[in-house]
């Protein structure tokens, strides 16, 4: 047999496997159980019903629900997301620039908030219970705090409106170049890195702090290390499992959360392409785009697990 | 300046405590504490806990642990007062003139490192060589501190590699960077004593190649009679005598040391075994997970009124086989038969009376209590469970319980907490003698006290077995403690039963390799034990 690790780790992805099936099935049944009936709601309150019979029909409504189901699910797995009842056009088409976009924004703020926030726990750490590590706790937590739609409309009137820096709306097509394209994000950006910061911050100190209680850590002070070398050398190689737990959810946050940011800033992303659909009772986009979602959350922290098994020098080093 | 490597004058250390329910308090730790290391001098430092002896040491590195201060005095390294230098210097000085070896190394090497890296990372760090030269001396260090395959042993992560082993390459580490003086504070504690001996002999070789000077702090007196040339013994941070080593453990002149270089005085007469053992432990095989077995075909019988100690290093099945007698792990082969009947293998299906006659006392004494009930409350709960006990009946027996235990009613309403580590262990007892068993599994009940502590235990429970006729179980690594109460006794390793008889067969010679290689590891206090007992050696420990 191949490694130790290469088992734990072919195990996890098959749990995660396992794991995106059965989320398919809720967003199914989810879905189903939804008042009101789409062949309806699709020709309006005024259509005949033999009409509405005819479209039943003609959309496959009138099968089983797991017949249903499994048909879906084959043609999700053929990369083929069904056609939106709306407007009749590819899912699978109308997703992928929205998706594109809500990746561009979310990696834009993970690259901004993720060393930022892994920095400033390591800085409170150094600086613990003086005034650094407060400063940094105390406005982390105040934006934690905050709602982000608060937190970005009070950016959109003083930096947009009152100084005019960056647009208020986060409006990207084709023919920007990149650097148009990041000034038209910035202030989304900011406003998701506030929001994930707080959280990632607390753990990093947290999970570093836990560490600095260890034997080895004096050792490291008795062999007359900086502080900084100690923790960097130390303490933070042994605190990675936690941390990268903690950064993966918040990732995944980025990608799956941020509807209201989209919304605030019109931003042409999934979270607004979701809510759109939502409330033209569009049920295949809907199931689509729950469905990514959820394939997100799964593949993050799937890579979560991965990182902390690999980062396990029991594991990784076996006797 | 006098040619002193290391002077302490007149050192006082205090520290703030948090006592349940009351203000913090400060209290002061060391009391003027003085001292003076020539170059290349070892000094022992005895004491049993809280004598200050780590601290001590510690204070040398002007390093205070956890809260701990230093208020008052000096400390000269080389000359100058290492107290008043600043965070900068005391890096300096640190890992380059000074240098420590802990208690257990297991814990103090960074599991995410090699070891060599480790090693080396002082000297590196104060620009004293070249990688290529640390490591080649590392190496060096290795070979002659006897570890196995020396070139490559620093690839290795601390997990990889044994306890006694981690401690010779932080011996290793403290070496390295060639300091002035080493620290060690209790190196080989944790150790078995078949593993103690080799790093014993180790530390003392590379103290006496090098040249170094060292500190060497332990509550064991046999031990630091092998390596040091002076000893300073400490009682509640204050010096109760300092001389040679030889002055201490032949003529020590005040009551405590005296009484110190006695411990294990206790004698018992070994008691004839009788026909109808109350426990008979029957062939037993038993394996965790299923795979590896780590009891092998096991028997040995306990007698009503007498004890049976278990002797082993760790990982010879000495508390594997209390855990299937007690049923938590049934075996995979044999039987035990307990007083006449067999015994259900696994616990959830034993009677109340099976389970009432079969107690337990364990090596941890504050986490075996909850810590949120009081001692009347831990007594009482068995009296209630088995006896049906309430009120005025219960609290009478509580108390009688606790002057068995030579306690006394006063402390009826105290939280562990506010005990000292003798007492808990005496409540322990008193818990278990509530249920009136039969027999008590002793599992190193006595390890984690302090010489004279345990010296109180053993003979607490010595009169408690003429009283209440009770057996005992007495699992231990210590022959000491062994030689001093046991009626029989059963050597084991790797699983296996290797001795086993009455005490008089089992310690009279011929002996097979292992009961001697266990034997001659006791550490005794007389000058130049060590050398003689390493001439002789017929077998390695498991432990390497």
């Amino acid at each position: 047999m191949g490694h130790p690790i290469l088992n734990l780790v072919a195990q996890r992805i098959a749990l995660g496997l396992l794991l995106l099936f059965l989320a398919s099935g809720l967003i199914f049944i989810g879905t189903q159980i939804l008042p009101g009936d789409v062949a309806q709601s699709i020709l309006g309150q005024s259509a005949t019903p033999e009409a509405v019979a005819n479209l039943r029909k003609e959309l496959g409504l009138n099968d089983p629900a797991y017949v249903r189901y499994f048909k879906w699910l084959s043609g999700v797995l053929q990369g083929d997301l069904g056609t939106a009842l709306s407007n009749g056009k590819s899912i699978a088409e109308g997703i992928s620039t929205r998706l594109k976009n809500t990746l561009f924004l979310a990696s834009w703020a993970a690259a901004l908030s993720v060393p930022l926030a892994v920095v400033l726990g390591l800085l409170a750490v150094q600086y613990r219970n003086r005034w650094p590590d407060k400063l940094i706790s105390g406005i982390s937590l105040a934006s934690i705090s905050l709602p982000e739609f608060f937190i970005g409309y009070l950016l959109i009137y003083f930096v947009s409106v009152q100084l005019g820096w960056f647009p208020s709306v986060a409006i990207l097509n084709e023919t920007m170049s990149l650097g148009e394209k990041l000034n038209a994000i910035t202030l989304p950006v900011v406003v998701l890195t506030m929001v994930v910061l707080a959280h990632m911050m607390r753990m990093t100190r947290a999970a570093i702090l836990n560490v600095m209680q260890s034997a080895y850590i004096e050792t490291a002070e008795l062999k007359g290390l900086n502080p900084f070398t100690v923790i960097r050398k130390h303490a933070f190689p042994n605190a990675i499992a936690p941390i990268v737990n903690v950064v993966m959810i918040n990732l995944a946050y980025l990608v799956v959360g941020v509807v209201i940011v989209e919304v605030i800033f019109v931003y042409p992303g999934m979270g607004q392409y979701l809510v759109d659909h939502v409330s033209k009772r569009d049920v295949p986009v809907v199931q689509a785009c729950a469905l990514i979602f959820a394939s997100v959350y799964i593949s993050l922290n799937i890579i979560a697990d991965i990182v902390s098994i690999v980062a396990n020098p029991r594991l990784r080093h076996p006797k | 300046m006098s040619d002193n490597l290391l002077e302490i004058k007149n050192l006082k250390i205090g520290a703030t405590v948090y006592p349940p329910g009351e203000k913090p308090q400060d209290i002061t730790i060391v009391h003027d504490v003085s001292l003076n290391l020539k170059k290349g001098q070892v000094m022992g430092l005895i004491g049993e806990s809280g004598a200050g002896k780590s601290t001590i040491g510690l204070s040398s590195m002007s390093y205070g642990r956890g809260g701990v201060e230093i208020t008052g005095g000096e400390v000269f390294v080389n000359g100058r007062d290492i107290l008043k230098i600043q965070a900068h210097g005391l890096r300096e000085l640190r890992g380059r003139e000074v240098t420590y070896v802990s208690q257990s190394a297991a814990a103090s090497f960074n599991p995410a490192m090699r070891l060599m890296d480790q090693v080396v990372e002082t000297t590196l760090l104060h620009g004293l060589s070249s990688k290529t030269q640390a490591e080649e001396r590392a190496i060096e260090l290795f070979r002659s501190l006897g570890l196995p395959d020396p070139e490559n042993i620093g690839n290795r992560y601390p997990h990889q590699v044994s306890g006694g082993q981690l401690q010779r390459v932080m011996t290793a580490m403290a070496l390295c960077p060639k300091p002035d003086l080493i620290v060690f504070d209790e190196p080989t504690t944790a150790l078995d004593v078949t593993t103690q001996i080799d790093v014993l002999a180790a530390i003392k070789k590379a103290i006496r190649d090098t040249g170094v000077a060292a500190l060497y702090i332990t509550h064991d007196l046999a031990v630091v009679a092998q390596v040091s040339d002076e000893i300073l013994v400490l009682r509640h941070g204050n010096m109760v005598e300092h001389g040679t080593v030889q002055q201490i453990i032949e003529e020590p002149k005040e009551a405590y040391t005296q009484e110190l270089v006695k411990a294990h005085s206790i004698t018992h007469e070994e008691k004839k075994p009788t026909d109808n053992p109350i426990l008979r432990v029957e062939n037993i095989t038993a394996s965790y997970a299923g795979t590896i077995k780590v009891l092998k075909d096991v028997s040995v019988d306990i007698h009503a009124g007498q004890t049976l100690a278990v002797v082993g290093e760790s990982g010879s099945g000495k508390s594997t086989l209390a855990r299937v007698i007690t049923g938590l792990l049934p075996p995979s082969e044999g039987r035990i038969i307990f007083d006449g009947k067999e015994l259900t293998p696994a616990l959830p299906n034993r009677s109340l009376d099976d389970l009432r006659e079969l107690q337990m006392i364990y090596q941890m004494a504050d986490v075996a209590m909850n810590p949120r009930q009081t001692v009347g409350q831990i007594i009482g709960r068995p009296l209630e469970l088995y006896f049906g006990m309430k009120g005025a009946e219960k609290r009478k027996r509580i108390i009688e319980l606790l002057d068995e235990i030579e306690m006394g009613e006063k402390f009826i309403d105290r939280y562990p907490a506010e005990l000292s580590g003798g007492q808990k262990q005496r409540v322990c007892i008193a818990r278990s003698l509530a249920a009136k068993p039969k027999l008590i599994i002793c599992d190193e009940v006595t390890s984690a006290l302090d010489p004279l502590v345990a010296d109180g235990i053993l003979k607490l429970l010595l009169d408690l077995q003429k009283i209440e006729n009770v057996a005992y179980l007495f699992i231990t690594h210590d022959l000491a403690t062994v030689k001093s109460i046991s009626d029989s006794i059963a050597v084991m390793y790797l699983g296996e039963l290797v001795r086993y008889g009455t005490k008089s067969e089992v310690l009279s010679p011929p002996f097979d390799d292992y009961t001697d290689l266990l034997l001659s590891s006791v550490p005794e206090m007389k000058l130049g034990w060590l050398e003689e007992v390493l001439a002789h050696r017929k077998m390695e420990s498991a432990g390497n």
